[in-house]
């Protein structure tokens, strides 16, 4: 409890700093609740006082009451003015907060270490810079408007009311928290059946969803009234639990306008026998009355405030904890520009792990040549995958070093190191633009018919221009319609276009018909000539055309050398050969 | 929309009740200022303590009486609303359970699911709201009017005007801002895909450097978000200064009028209290309104959105004309079949004619998209031919009982797909009256005997929902058992041996060829998997390049070399 009032008193510290730069702006919307505020409680004066001229047939003071009623117009005027200028500027602050927060988080995720990045999933970090940055907006702006005024509200009626007669506003200050009670005790009593009726719903959405993406399944086995016998089944249950949190949440608004027509009797009451008494005037009791009205609105509405506040801190906390997540190692200053390397590659004593208590690679060690072709082969989960984050600098090693040209990758910069390698990995992914776009992602600047070359060299450029609108064809978040393969090709184009001096593939496997498969080696063949090259091979022919199959497993080189070499020796590679390949 | 309302049929006496009861409430709400008016003239004039007593219990009366209507109202809302939308859902799902395949290629799951849990939600919301103040928004607002013109003609004409403006005013600003809400939406979609985007192509777009270019994109977009909400912001917010001004300009002169008034004798000081009451109910009724409207505006869109899924014709288009008779022996048959996807451009399936007898094996093969699927969901009907015919024991597919042609086959789809319940309750899909004897005779052809005995409770195992904690070799042989249990006299394996390892595979096509009163349909990337078919089918681009057996294939069809050599040539090299 403790540490979470520490943690929301840091967020609200978090959200003041981000406030800050719009202070100005904040102190003026302040300044103009006040004077809303107090015009708003000001009128019902005025009105009153007129009232107070309106007694009887020839006791109309039309002298008093025409600079009165104009005063109320002029006043009214400066009320609406103050009171849109307040909106804006409201909204202005809290849009204006949203944005930074949401571009503070967006240049954040781009320098965060992929290790975050892997461990938390995409849903999460999306639903912090979309969803909690959105209910972070409405609480702020609701607190803005609707908290302060509310409590201005509230502390200004106070004064006026005792002002005009202290004795009727101690029966307001009574009687009106009653309502917050009835409320709370209604909330409380209707929980259980909203937890019920929430349990129901989601088993209704299970079945659903269940039942409906495999529709055809259903269908195919004749299978459609008993899946409707047992939705029917929950959805009875459902009708029962739903109507009870239905009705019995509903109370709470007959309640508590229950609660406000006392409040009003009695002001009405005690009012009425107070201007007999002579201590007050018919106006001043029309203008309590038109008080009781507005004292208890802001009560009711205060306690959905505060939820709505308390709220928007927490999402502010989960945004705040993204912004603030440490950051990846800046490049040195110093560090060196890697230029068209010639492509030596080598890894001395590496080791590497995800997470501290489970070792993944330990002493690895390879010298590769440049040009030469190196395949990775091993069983799923050896570290193939590993071994292309720590070469693209994805991930640092943990011990040892890696180095391009004799450089050690960590001194030289991100940029320079990854532009000089080609990337294409298994799992295809394409941004939702045009295909023009996605090809040139690496090279903007190259001119269409490099593209178009590069398309060609890739097999990619026959399906493209089948496209409806071949390079300007927008594809979809994820590749949309596309088929594996095609988006395959696009992302050999796309490394195809920059082409440069070393390579990592991931080869495509089982989702690929064999023969767009064979497109696809071609084309990875063209790409491979003169470069070093990284390979996570599946197929035989890769493997034995290799300078050097290095196999892993279990997250080191158990196995270095050529296929012949390889299999003479009779170690693991035999063994995963025959396995695999042999029938 | 209007057709959804067949289901409130029974709840008629709630929704009359319902809205009778809250405006008797807001009856009593509108004698208040009445009441009000009498104290100040009748108790305070005249000195009256009694009448300011009677009055004030009066007052609390009302109240209490507005409260046990109220409450009564919100009960037969409530009643009406969820029993409505319960009834939707019942005849929702049952529809869409009886859709076509085509229908559902259309509609999509996520669409389904959306409109039966979302838009239902949105519907019994918008029912049950304005049931409870549909009517007694308005009500109370011409109510105040009405009052207004028996305490003063000429005061009253004053609430004639301010009305008007103020519904210009409350539901122009709400027309004008619903639209640019949309926008809002629109354009925070964008930045979350952005978002997104980023975080799933992470890699790809650091190996490129695109971060900083990607920042400048998302920078835009989050700014034109920005000036989007600012926008509509400053559009709302005029809302209540207007009214506002409105609202306390129609009192000032009304005051003003009410002063003449009472000076010409003509009304009372009580009378210009209460017409200052009832001019101050207006504005919080109005507002209210608004938010109903736009309550009421999504929940109709939703309803319309339901009724359009209920308009779907369900079921395949019936065909009189084709005669039932057995036109010949085969068990299937197809005869210059073209198939065409609706939406789908073009055709998928053209000019196939293979015939298949009884306990005779068909592999079909070809690359992905070529038409594999296409040609066996003719089999059961799933889809209707767009030119030539199919015949199931020498009928017509499209003059069968649905039920009985789908009864006479057992599909084993690409996606090896189970239900949430026991392995028993999952086998019995195949067949609600089979046995355990049975279920364990099918999970042998199967070569699934061992799946189930490994598991605790064997039968009664419970699988999960999707099948998650069974690997994906696991189900794909239950699946294929489930299909089995039937004793199906036609088996369709549309690729449901991908991941099997080689092995289990070959024993599973051993076993197969037991069945020798089956026709088998085995559809399949892998050479080896229908190498020993009595007929392949090679297809290519939705036609059958190729059809024979798997050496007079290799010696006449080039599609069908270059597959097997493909796949091939790895055992050959090592060999």
């Amino acid at each position: 409890m403790k540490t979470d009032k520490k943690v929301t008193a840091a967020t609200l510290k978090k959200v003041l700093q981000h406030i800050k730069n719009y202070r100005l702006l904040l102190i003026c919307s302040i300044l103009l609740a006040a004077l809303t505020v107090a015009l708003t409680l000001y009128v019902p004066i005025l009105i009153g006082e007129a009232i107070d001229c309106i007694i009887e047939p020839g006791k109309v003071d039309f002298g008093t009451i025409l600079p009165i009623l104009l005063r109320t117009a002029i006043i009214v005027a400066i009320t609406a003015a103050a009171q849109w200028i307040m909106n804006t500027l409201n909204n202005r602050i809290t849009y204006n907060i949203v944005r930074d927060v949401r571009d503070e988080a967006f240049v954040r995720i781009q320098s965060l270490p992929l290790s975050y990045l892997d461990q938390n999933p995409t849903g999460s970090i999306v639903s912090r810079v979309i969803a909690d940055a959105d209910q972070f907006a409405d609480g702020l702006l609701m607190g803005f408007t609707q908290l302060f005024t509310g409590v201005v509200t509230i502390l200004g009626t106070l004064i006026f009311m005792l002002t005009i007669h202290p004795g009727i506003t101690v029966v307001v200050v009574v009687l009106t928290p009653i309502s917050l009670l009835v409320a709370r005790f209604i909330a409380s009593r209707t929980h259980s059946f909203f937890t019920a009726q929430a349990e129901v719903r989601g088993e209704q959405t299970a079945h659903i969803d269940e039942m409906l993406q495999n529709q055809k399944v259903v269908q195919a086995f004749s299978y459609e009234d008993d899946s409707l016998a047992q939705f029917d089944e929950i959805n009875d249950r459902l009708h029962k639990c739903s109507l009870k949190a239905i009705f019995y949440s509903s109370l709470v608004n007959p309640t508590t306008r229950f609660v406000n027509s006392l409040v009003y009797a009695a002001v009405a009451l005690t009012g009425a026998l107070t201007v007999i008494t002579g201590s007050l005037s018919v106006g001043g009791l029309s203008c309590f009355l038109s008080y009781a009205n507005q004292y208890t609105k802001p009560f009711n509405e205060i306690s959905g405030v505060i939820t709505e506040l308390q709220n928007a801190l927490a999402c502010a906390a989960r945004l705040f904890a993204l912004i603030e997540a440490e950051a990846q190692l800046p490049d040195a200053p110093d560090a060196r520009q890697l230029a068209d390397a010639e492509g030596t590659v080598s890894l001395r004593d590496v080791a590497f792990s995800y997470t501290p208590d489970k070792e993944l690679i330990r002493d690895m060690n390879l010298e590769v040549q440049p040009g030469q072709r190196i395949a990775i082969v091993g069983p799923t989960g050896c570290g193939k995958t590993t071994l292309i984050n720590l070469l693209m600098r994805f991930y640092d090693v943990c011990d040892g070093s890696v180095s391009v040209d004799g450089t050690d990758i960590r001194d030289m910069t991100r940029h320079s190191l990854r532009s000089n390698i080609g990337m294409v990995l298994q799992d295809t992914w394409l941004k939702s633009a045009t295909i023009r776009e996605n090809i040139k992602m690496g090279r903007a600047d190259a001119s269409d018919e490099e593209m178009i070359e590069a398309a060609k060299a890739a097999h990619a450029h026959s399906f493209i221009r089948r496209l409806p609108d071949g390079y300007d064809t927008v594809i979809g978040e994820d590749g949309g319609s596309l088929s594996q393969g095609q988006k395959q090709l696009l992302c050999i184009t796309r490394v195809m276009l920059c082409l440069p001096p070393m390579l990592i593939l991931d080869e495509a496997t089982s989702s690929i018909d064999t023969r767009t498969e064979i497109r696809i080696q071609k084309a990875f063949q063209h790409m491979m000539q003169g470069r070093t090259s990284f390979i996570v091979a599946h197929r035989l022919s890769t493997i034995r055309e290799a300078d050097c199959i290095l196999v892993m497993r279990d997250g080191s080189i158990v196995e270095q050398g050529t296929h012949e070499e390889l299999l003479s020796s009779g170690g693991f590679y035999a063994q995963l050969y025959n396995s695999q390949f042999a029938s | 929309m209007k057709k959804l309302f067949i289901h409130m049929k029974g709840y008629v006496r709630e929704c009359i009740l319902g809205p009778l009861l809250k405006l008797f409430e807001a009856t009593l709400e509108l004698l208040v200022p009445l009441v009000i008016a009498g104290m100040i003239d009748t108790g305070i004039t005249g000195g009256d303590t009694g009448y300011i007593w009677r009055m004030g219990l009066l007052l609390a009366g009302l109240g209490l009486a507005g409260l046990l209507f109220s409450v009564t109202a919100q009960y037969f809302a409530a009643r009406a609303a969820v029993g409505f939308v319960a009834r939707i859902k019942h005849a929702l799902f049952a529809h869409l359970q009886k859709l076509s395949y085509t229908e559902l290629d259309t509609l999509g799951s996520s669409t389904m699911i959306t409109r039966m849990t979302s838009d239902t939600a949105q519907l019994q919301n918008g029912v049950n709201l304005a049931l409870r103040l549909l009517l007694r928004s308005p009500f109370v607002v011409f109510g105040a009017m009405i009052m207004a013109f028996t305490i003063d003609f000429k005061a009253a004409l004053i609430f004639a005007c301010a009305i008007p403006v103020l519904c210009v005013i409350v539901f122009g600003i709400m027309l004008i801002s619903i639209p640019l809400y949309k926008k809002v939406q629109s354009a925070l979609d964008r930045v979350t895909k952005a978002t997104r985007e980023n975080l799933s192509g992470v890699r790809v777009l650091r190996a490129f450097c695109r971060e900083e270019a990607e920042i400048d994109n998302f920078r835009e977009k989050n700014e034109s978000l920005t000036r989007e909400q600012k926008f509509v912001g400053r559009i709302a917010a005029l809302m209540n200064p207007l009214t506002y001004v409105v609202i306390n300009l129609a009192i000032v002169w009304l005051i003003h009028t009410g002063a003449v008034r009472v000076e010409e004798g003509l009304i009372t000081q009580g009378a210009v209290i209460a017409l200052y009451n009832y001019m101050s109910q207006i504005l919080v009724e109005l507002i209210k309104m608004a938010n109903l409207i736009i309550t009421i505006t999504k929940a109709v869109a939703c309803g319309n959105r339901i009724s359009a899924v209920l308009d779907i014709p369900t079921g395949m288009e019936a065909h009189p004309e084709i005669s039932a008779e057995a036109q010949n022996d085969d068990a299937v048959r197809f005869t210059d079949v073209s198939l065409r996807y609706r939406g789908g451009g073009d055709t998928s399936l053209s000019g196939i004619s293979f015939s298949a007898r009884r306990g005779e094996t068909i592999g079909i093969i070809g690359g992905t998209g070529s038409g594999k699927s296409s040609l066996v969901n003719l089999i059961p009907r799933f889809y209707d031919v767009e030119n030539g015919s199919v015949t199931v024991n020498g009928v017509d597919v499209r003059a069968w009982d649905i039920d009985k042609l789908r009864g006479t086959i057992g599909i084993v789809p690409q996606k090896a797909v189970l239900f949430h319940g026991s392995i028993r309750d999952n086998l019995r899909w195949g067949n609600a009256a089979a046995t355990d004897e049975e279920i364990f005779a099918a999970l042998d052809i199967a070569q699934a005997r061992k799946v189930v005995e490994d598991k605790d409770g064997g039968l009664d195992y419970m699988i999960e929902q999707g099948g998650r904690n069974l690997s994906g070799g696991q189900r794909q042989r239950l699946t294929i058992a489930r299909a089995l249990v039937r004793h199906p006299e036609i088996l369709i394996l549309d690729d449901s041996a991908s991941a099997l390892d080689f092995a289990t595979d070959a024993a599973l096509r051993k076993s197969l060829r037991t069945l020798t009163d089956t026709t088998v349909f085995i559809v399949s990337q892998r050479t080896s998997s229908i190498a020993h078919a009595d007929r392949i089918i090679v297809l290519d681009d939705g036609e059958a390049v190729g059809i024979g057996t798997h050496e007079e294939l290799l010696q006449t069809c080039a599609v069908y070399r270059e597959i097997y050599e493909s796949q091939f040539k790895k055992e050959g090299e090592s060999a």
